[in-house]
């Protein structure tokens, strides 16, 4: 079996399932025109949460990035002073916020694709629902007729499979919030405290956090060879490295 | 026919187009079976592009079964392969 059949087969059982509970075809309209309504609800809702995380997270952007000019600045008094291990520091953690800010602007664009989306199912919901609202109230109308009943079902089994589909695309964009979320907060508390050389630890396997180790080592090295050009010294000797250095 | 893009909604197709669909189909259970999350990926968008570029969409005041389900555009190989295991998409 091919993965369409499977994935026809799975949402058709777990439709059926749903379609059981039906009693008085009338009410069942009823039913499931409220139930459409509080679908419509929860993706506006889902909406809202996507919406604030994506601002939460483009908040940490801004303040990443006004930290860069600080760090630069931090750097720049630490060489005058002669603090070349102070200096390394302030740079380390500026690669490492540099790192973090293409880290969030992919973590934004995630966000806002998951918004287009639930924008979409909102508006194609709305406009089922509306018309099931018609429809309804017509085959209402007409219940007496023999073809009522068959109406019901079609109406129905059509809007529940929408719902199915609407309901999976909201939960889909949750999961995907509720991971970001966790790890703004991370970011959150790390702007905090400061200690910003924690991130890179934070995610990635293994291979990413050398490469990512890589990176940064040699923007430091760049930017201290720029910045002691800027303040007119030579290439000083090498101090003695401090613990853990490479 | 009607199918239905999971998250993005139903179109109507032309029935021969169904058997360039099951020859990606049949290659997406290879690539699973294989592993290969690339290829995975390439032909899963290759069949629901097929899908959007040659269907019509539904209109919103009809109310049709699909005969045919696809799965979401973000769907991971993971994903597929618990759909061959058994637990699928869907939950509840």
């Amino acid at each position: 079996m091919g993965l369409i059949s499977r994935m026809t087969t799975f949402v058709k059982v777990k439709l059926s399932r749903l379609l059981d509970r039906v009693e008085d075809p009338r009410e069942t309209l009823d039913y499931a025109y409220e139930r459409q309504l509080e679908l419509l609800q929860q993706v506006r809702r889902g909406i809202v949460d996507v919406t604030t995380s994506r601002r939460r997270l483009e908040l940490q952007r801004a303040k990443l990035q006004e930290s860069l000019d600080r760090m630069t600045e931090q750097a720049r008094q630490a060489l005058s002073a002669g603090r070349e291990d102070l200096a390394r520091l302030a740079l380390e953690r500026k690669a490492i916020a540099q790192q973090q800010i293409a880290d969030l602007d992919r973590q934004i664009q995630t966000l806002e694709q998951e918004q287009a989306k639930l924008e979409q199912a909102e508006m194609r919901l709305r406009a089922k629902v509306e018309a099931f609202r018609t429809r309804k109230e017509v085959i209402k109308a007409q219940y007496s007729a023999a073809e009522a009943q068959v109406k019901i079902n079609e109406a129905v089994t059509g809007i529940s499979e929408e719902m199915a589909d609407v309901g999976l695309a909201l939960e889909r964009a949750e999961q995907k919030t509720e991971q970001l979320q966790a790890r703004a907060s991370a970011i959150d508390e790390l702007l905090t405290s400061g200690a910003l050389e924690d991130l890179t630890g934070t995610r990635q396997d293994v291979v990413e956090r050398e490469l990512a180790r890589i990176s940064v080592s040699s923007s430091v090295e760049a930017e201290l060879a720029a910045l002691r050009q800027q303040l007119g010294q030579g290439e000083s000797p090498k101090s003695l490295p401090e613990g853990g250095q490479p | 026919m009607i199918v239905r893009i999971l998250t993005e909604g139903q179109y109507r197709i032309e029935s021969s187009l169904f058997d360039r669909l099951n020859a990606l189909d049949n290659a997406i259970v290879e690539a699973v079976a294989a592993g290969d999350e690339e290829r995975f990926r390439t032909l899963l968008a290759e069949l629901l592009d097929q899908v959007r570029r040659h269907g019509i969409p539904v209109s919103p005041d009809e109310f049709v079964e699909s005969d045919v389900i696809l799965p979401p555009p973000d769907t991971t190989i993971e994903e597929a392969r618990q759909l061959f295991v058994g637990d699928g998409l869907i939950p509840g």
